[in-house]
């Protein structure tokens, strides 16, 4: 029997009953067909390192206990957990280096297709990296700025400056433990080294290299690719914008980006607003010209710039289904190979634009930053085009729309709260001192097949504003409570405990304030390392009453993520646990061992409702530990004492 | 009965997935990581022999004449009704192991903990559920197969029909 989605959105159910009447195969009737999966890759037991391999371990103690090499099930997990970490690591890290090029391009170039558009931001920056910028120009400073944050892919000596950005305490934490990163690009190489047949097999020693390059992740590449994105497309204010498959206009040209860089996406949003494209279309037939996005691309652009969301991850074979798509265009990461295949059935046409991501038997029309006018135009045309060849095909788009504020970053929060003049994270940190507000928690992350599409996501959001807890969210989580409604302000009175609501309505914030993309978790980091300056709730990001979670996790990045929040401090919550089932050892370290050495934990819970009370509880020991005063308001969810 | 396992060992890839499954199934839970966590050893009743480089599943094949009901003392391995699947009582078993003795096929193995023994139910309980056995829907390439006797056999003829066909046609 064909899926039928029974908790997400109303477009995404109506969509995957569409699949199924058209025959067309889409995620879920890939991940059936696939069923049952391998129990050893589940349980992180297979190793395929070397070729005297592959090699398995019997879980059940009968078989065999020992690799061909002597490797035991610890070290095998441990060895394919930190190459996970590398893989996430290297996909944001590379991303924040394209995206400094792209600075130092701005910044060097006569002319450039790309300008300097947050200076302040730029500054602030520059004083992180000890780069002058009294009575210098802009473009000097950005220069600078751009080859300080590219050195330190790849330099030989001394540590990360960046992640100075780290309260001191924690920064002690990372020094004392040997994991302060040293360069983002090496600490992923040397993953790969210590991995190698025959280096490291001790397996909290290889969870410790695992620790160092997550920060070079979220201290490091990630930090990097959200601050200068800031400088080259403006940090995001507060915005309203539309969510889900509805934004599609059907007698408009739809050009949906996908993807996550925000650099070609931004210009294509740019030059769609030109007269002579507008006009084109019109030529053409159509009444104008709609951009959406899917995943983390389309939220850069729905940050900086209003432009709505078709959905997310698990949405865009989806989009393409609707009929309505005139061109879609991708740059890296999370890019179902399955859409060359669904664009097959339609006159959709999908276009590949970076060197680093080609699908067989679809168009490339390669990117270059310094032509990025002029690409972005071209592809546009591609897409105006294309549109007479729905030869009068009736589009099947669901009507259903949500709107959403997106927008928040760590200085417009600041902004927020404590107004223009005054920026001041005083009146948050007031809120969780006072016990208006219990705590606040990251929920974030992808979508998986392997979950009921979305159920994850919102039961846990729910539960956790139903308890004054604040929210913040970012990437595939953020577009799932985007389409259901969670980020405008009136969900507070609906969704919200009484003292969150008092919050939200003083300030005018949604109880689930959107951060960005998937490589903005950074975001979240700087905002913890801002309430801890802001003193009253301690030294150390450990110390705070917060909590991460990515209920539906599914990418390499997601464990790379759920990593450098544990090694910050955080107590991280995910649904699917992480392959390690397959070494006890190695879970009892993850999930109790390690906090005794960085602070943070993980958790696996696959319940949502109760993964947030698990959140809750550790929200409720880190208050009392502050000895901070006892909730305002009763609470929906009280442990047992 | 009539259904049977099939195996098709020129799709066998040895990655155990049979043996995996077959374990979770016949544990309490019936979940692959409670069966972890909890250290329960349910034991797998199919193996996956290595044999030069192949790789065959080699598992119970329920015969009509079996050894072990024969060899069994206590009337512990047993078969409910003719066509059934031949099971193991274990409150009966008395830990003999003549049934392992018995077997021609070496598919009934001592538990780890030494009480009682390991065997292939064909997944009753599943079956009754209308689901297929464990192993048969564990198997990535479709080297397990649980058919129908004769329908296999069907088309096992159809086979060798195409093939004489075709070679008459040849001649010609």
């Amino acid at each position: 029997m064909a899926k039928q989605l029974t908790f997400a959105d109303k477009a995404s159910r109506a969509m995957v009953d569409r699949a199924a009447e058209e025959h067309i195969d889409i995620v879920w009737d890939r991940y059936e067909a696939m069923q049952p999966q391998c129990g050893f890759g589940k349980l992180g037991i297979c190793c395929r390192n070397c070729s005297m391999g592959p090699c398995r371990i019997d879980p059940f103690g009968d078989g065999p206990k020992l690799g061909v090499c002597g490797a035991d099930a610890d070290t095998i997990a441990a060895r394919n957990l930190v190459r996970m970490i590398a893989g996430g690591a290297a996909a944001h890290s590379d991303h924040g280096r394209d995206i400094a090029h792209t600075l130092l391009m701005t910044c060097t170039e006569e002319d450039p297709d790309y300008q300097v558009r947050d200076p302040e931001k730029l500054k602030a920056l520059a004083a992180v990296y000890g780069i002058k910028t009294d009575g210098r120009d802009i473009k000097e400073i950005g220069a600078d700025v751009a080859r300080a944050a590219l050195k330190e892919f790849g330099q030989q000596e001394g540590s990360l400056r960046i992640a100075t950005m780290a309260p001191a305490d924690r920064q002690k934490v990372w020094v004392e433990q040997g994991i302060f990163p040293r360069a983002i690009d090496r600490e992923i190489v040397e993953i790969m080294h210590r991995t190698h047949i025959g280096v490291d097999t001790e397996y909290r020693n290889i969870i410790k290299q695992g620790l160092r390059a997550c920060l070079g992740d979220g201290w490091g590449g990630s930090l990097v690719a959200t601050e200068l994105s800031d400088v080259l497309f403006r940090t995001p204010n507060p915005i309203r914008a539309q969510a889900n498959l509805g934004v599609l206009q059907k007698d408009n040209v739809n050009l949906v980006v996908h993807g996550h860089e925000p650099t070609l996406s931004d210009m294509i949003a740019v030059v769609s607003q030109k007269e002579e494209l507008i006009e084109k279309a019109k030529e053409k037939g159509a009444d104008g010209i709609t951009i959406a996005g899917i995943c983390c691309t389309a939220n850069e652009i729905l940050m900086r710039r209003g432009i709505p969301v078709a959905g997310s991850f698990l949405q865009q074979e989806l989009s393409i289904l609707t009929g309505a798509v005139d061109l879609m265009v991708v740059d890296v990461q999370c890019l179902m190979p399955g859409l060359a295949q669904v664009a097959g059935h339609y006159h959709s046409k999908l276009i590949t634009t970076s060197p680093k991501a080609k699908m067989p038997g679809v168009q490339h029309i390669e990117f270059h930053e310094d032509h990025a006018v002029q690409i972005a135009t071209e592809i546009l045309e591609a897409a105006i085009d294309n549109f007479p060849n729905r030869n009068g095909h009736k589009p099947f788009i669901p009507k259903d729309t949500e709107g959403l504020i997106a927008g928040f970053s760590s200085e417009s929060v600041f902004r927020f709260l404590g107004g223009k003049y005054r920026a001041t994270y005083r009146p948050l940190n007031d809120g969780v001192m006072a016990g208006r507000l219990r705590g606040a928690a990251g929920v974030v992350g992808c979508s998986n097949p392997n979950v009921e599409y979305e159920e994850g996501h919102i039961r846990m959001v729910k539960e956790l504003i139903k308890n004054d807890t604040l929210v913040v969210t970012t990437g595939c989580n953020a577009i799932t409570c985007a389409k259901h409604g969670l980020l405008q302000p009136e969900s507070a009175f609906k969704y919200a405990g009484e003292g969150l609501q008092e919050i939200c309505r003083a300030v005018g914030i949604p109880p689930v304030l959107h951060l960005g993309s998937c490589v903005d978790n950074s975001r979240i980091l700087v905002t913890l390392a801002n309430v801890v300056a802001e003193g009253g709730l301690g030294t150390d990001i450990s110390q705070l009453p917060v909590a991460g979670a990515a209920p539906e996790w599914m990418s390499e990045k997601a464990v790379s993520i759920g990593f450098y929040f544990v090694a910050s401090g955080v107590f991280t919550v995910i649904g699917h646990p992480l392959p390690v089932m397959g070494s006890p050892n190695l879970h009892k370290y993850l999930t109790e061992d390690i906090e005794s050495e960085v602070g943070g934990k993980w958790a696996f819970i696959l319940d949502p409702v109760e993964a947030a009370h698990a959140m809750l509880r550790h929200i409720d020991k880190k208050r009392k530990e502050l000895k901070l005063k006892p909730m305002m308001y009763k609470q929906a969810f009280e442990p047992e004492k | 009965m009539g259904k049977a396992i099939q195996i098709h060992i020129e799709r066998c890839l040895a990655c155990k997935s049979c043996e995996l499954a077959c374990a979770v199934a016949h544990s309490s839970s019936g979940d692959l990581y409670t069966v972890i966590r909890s250290g329960e050893n349910p034991g797998h009743r199919i193996t996956v022999e290595a044999y030069g480089r192949n790789a065959v599943p080699v598992n119970c094949n329920h015969c009509v004449e079996p050894a072990c009901v024969l060899a069994c003392p206590t009337g512990a391995v047993h078969r409910e009704r003719p066509g059934e699947p031949v099971i193991v009582d274990q409150e009966r078993c008395i830990g003999c192991h003549m049934c392992v003795m018995a077997c021609p096929f070496g598919v009934i193995t001592v538990r780890s903990d030494g009480k009682g023994v390991l065997k292939c139910d064909l997944c009753i309980e599943r079956l009754a559920e209308g689901k297929m056995p464990a192993c048969v829907e564990a198997c990535p390439t479709g080297a397990l197969e649980f058919v129908d006797e004769e329908e296999a056999n069907r088309s096992k003829r159809q086979r060798v029909a195409e093939r004489m066909v075709a070679a008459q046609e040849a001649e010609q």
